[in-house]
């Protein structure tokens, strides 16, 4: 599936995905684990306060000096050995990947997570060049066994349980049937382990991009973040534009907020700093690298109305809280970002002509708001993108209407008495049009309205 | 003490009794309740989907109806919210409508939160009766940062034994359009909701916001049980 964007069908999608019981189940199960996690690791962080706002203020500051933190890199970068691209969109990206594997002669690469590559559908086009390309990641991998895309961004697999996985790897894999995890989290090292020493490359994402040092830092928990980026000779990093940090110094702070945020760990197993190049005198790192820093798109919302959503850290932790998401699932948006961070990226980087019904995709609880570590404020910019598609002529002519009319009613007593009146009177003709899925889940109006009891 | 009362749109057409209910407490804490005359709807509908310029109509309309200086007392949150949050930012480009939005947004208060703050009602020995369970509305929690105030008015209720709901907070779907534009979802959200509910086996299901509890209500319809939705002003008026 995949590769071609559905957000358009939001509805039915969602509709479908709420019958799925046991990608229901599982959904309910991994979202509640991950909100009562971080609950209780941020329960013995006394200043969490002001580390969030330290964190969103220095997100800022990278976003209103962008540019110099993003020429500063890449000077660092490449004096500490690293060959560093700019890459405008998903396509120059994808070429200048693909063209640095073919002047090697790369014939095997080995990828750690990454949702930057998931964005510019990376696999496919590497696997159309004759490339054979294999997730190292746990869930990364299990999806690529199905040939799916990750429903969530830091828990690819969400969505499946383990007697799925369990039949997957038995059919895939040809091993024995178990839903034990740690039988199947074992299965799944071993396949993968060899891989690591024969590939010719390396590609990773990169969680941030300290600009005063050039160093790539990554969060990771299975240790196959640290193989890919280390044991093949050729390294390539693709990450975009907004992953920038000012400095090392700063790193303490995502340190205490993003593992956290994400999955309730207060640390993450790994965290890696590469900074250039294998020196003379070391003894791992890879010989060869590349960073290619992709802009599609975020220099644009950089100059818009919607340019907090950069200063996402991808921990997830909107997603986790949200009822909708936990109801529909990542695969119902469409694209490559789920959930709440999800809708505004998606509706910013595709465009609305390909996204508006995403807009629609929360009910403005707030949950995700009271979570996000950097303050993003998700919910004014879900407002600010459902005035944009009435401004740009996606919403429908129907509701344009009626809204119309409730504006002038509303700003009319007497209007608005009369449309209370007709819709009582009427109250049948009103369901039967209303539909039974929205009409008829309203009560009767009262036969007295309250204003004419108020004494 | 002199108030204001916004008795909500959806109060008005379809839940006239949270009003009179809302009426009663007044009366009991002696407050003057003057209903201002040509009221109709905040505007959430048209603002929450993305009509700016349909929703600063009916807030120009609101403000013109809700002149003065006495607080501003609404039995919801949400509509709360609206008048408090989002109207100073409708009419930002407009420095006399946003004056008075601003002096607006300063007088106005959710009913429990007025109850609590302004009348000491949870130590005034109001008293109902069975077991009592709270859904916590998205907005009254998040955006007017009203969490305790309902919890403390009801354990405060003689003959009222108070049941703490799992997931409290989660929101039961409705979200205003959100129930019309994806009633799927909507559904499966107030089912989940319904299930929270009956789990605390209480016979009454409470909130201060007639939008959740009717969604709450539709949820609870479809599922065989004897469980209430009232709201608030409902159950802290029941011995009025």
């Amino acid at each position: 599936m995949s590769d071609v964007q559905t957000s358009l069908a939001f509805r039915a999608n969602a509709a479908r995905a709420i019958k799925d019981a046991p990608m229901r189940a599982a959904m309910r199960q991994a979202a509640d684990t991950f909100g009562a996690k971080r609950a209780d690791a941020f329960a013995s962080v006394a200043d969490l306060e002001a580390l969030r706002d330290r964190a969103s203020a220095l997100r800022l500051q990278v976003l209103d000096r962008l540019q110099e933190y993003e020429e500063m890199f890449a000077s660092r970068a490449t004096r500490a050995g690293a060959t560093v691209h700019r890459a405008k969109d998903a396509s120059s990206a994808r070429e200048i990947i693909a063209r640095i594997l073919a002047d090697r002669g790369a014939k095997t690469v080995v990828k750690s997570k990454s949702m930057v590559s998931e964005e510019i559908h990376l696999n496919a086009h590497l696997e159309k060049e004759g490339l054979t390309v294999l997730e190292t990641d746990l869930g990364e991998y299990i999806i690529q066994l199905v040939g799916e895309t990750p429903s969530h961004i830091i828990v690819p697999a969400i969505h499946k349980n383990r007697q799925q996985v369990g039949r997957l790897f038995a059919e895939k894999l040809g091993v024995e049937y178990t839903e034990d995890p740690q039988v199947l989290t074992k299965i799944a090292r071993r396949t993968i382990r060899e891989k690591f020493l024969t590939a010719d490359a390396g590609l990773s994402g990169a969680n941030f991009a300290a600009a005063a040092s050039g160093s790539l830092v990554l969060f990771t928990n299975e240790g196959n973040g640290r193989m890919v980026t280390t044991v093949p000779p050729l390294h390539i990093a693709i990450l975009s534009l907004e992953k920038m940090i000012p400095s090392l110094a700063d790193l303490p702070t995502f340190i205490r907020l993003l593992p956290r945020s994400a999955t309730g760990q207060s640390i993450t197993s790994y965290v890696s700093v590469i900074t250039g190049t294998r020196k003379p005198g070391e003894a791992t790192g890879a010989k060869e690298l590349h960073i290619v820093l992709l802009d599609n798109g975020r220099t644009e919302i950089l100059s818009g109305e919607c340019r907090e959503i950069l200063k996402c850290i991808r921990c997830g932790a909107c997603m986790n809280v949200c009822p909708v998401y936990r109801t529909v699932g990542g695969h119902s948006y469409g694209w490559t970002y789920p959930g709440p961070m999800g809708i505004i990226l998606t509706t910013l980087l595709t465009g609305m002509a390909k996204s508006h019904p995403l807009v629609d995709a929360s009910t403005l609880c707030g949950a995700c708001v009271e979570v996000c570590p950097v303050h993003i404020p998700l919910v004014d910019l879900f407002l600010r993108l459902r005035e944009r598609r009435v401004r740009e002529g996606f919403s429908r002519p129907m509701e344009k209407r009626g809204m119309r009319v409730f504006g002038k009613a509303a700003a009319s007593p007497s209007l608005f008495s009369a449309g209370q009146y007709l819709s009582r009177t009427f109250w049948p003709l009103v369901r039967a049009l209303g539909g039974k899925d929205v009409a008829g889940r309203l009560p009767r109006p009262a036969k007295v309205p309250f204003h004419r009891r108020v004494p | 003490m002199r108030v204001q009362l916004f008795g909500t749109c959806l109060v008005d057409s379809f839940f006239p009794e949270v009003g009179e209910a809302t009426l009663k407490l007044f009366r009991r804490f002696g407050v003057t309740a003057v209903f201002p005359r040509g009221q109709t709807c905040c505007g959430q509908p048209a603002f929450n989907a993305g009509y700016a310029d349909d929703a600063r109509a009916a807030a120009a309309h609101f403000l013109s109806v809700f002149d003065g200086d006495a607080p501003i007392v609404t039995p919801s949150g949400s509509c709360a919210a609206m008048v408090k949050h989002h109207y100073p930012v409708l009419f930002r480009t407009d420095p006399v409508m946003n004056a008075k939005a601003e002096r607006a947004a300063g007088r106005i208060y959710e009913l429990s939160q007025f109850l609590v703050r302004f009348l000491r009602a949870h130590e005034s020995g109001l008293a109902g009766k069975g077991t009592v369970t709270y859904h916590s509305s998205c907005h009254l929690a998040r955006s007017l940062g009203v969490r305790d105030e309902p919890l403390i008015l009801l354990q405060s209720m003689k003959g009222v034994r108070f049941v703490p709901m799992p997931d409290a907070t989660r929101c039961c779907g409705f979200g205003g359009t959100f129930m019309a534009k994806l009633p799927e979802i909507s559904c499966a959200l107030a089912d989940e909701k319904a299930d929270s509910i009956l789990a605390t086996g209480a016979d009454t299901v409470t909130g201060c916001d007639a939008g959740c509890l009717m969604n709450i209500g539709d949820a609870m319809k479809k599922r065989a049980n004897f469980v209430q939705v009232r709201h608030i002003a409902q159950v802290l008026a029941e011995e009025l």
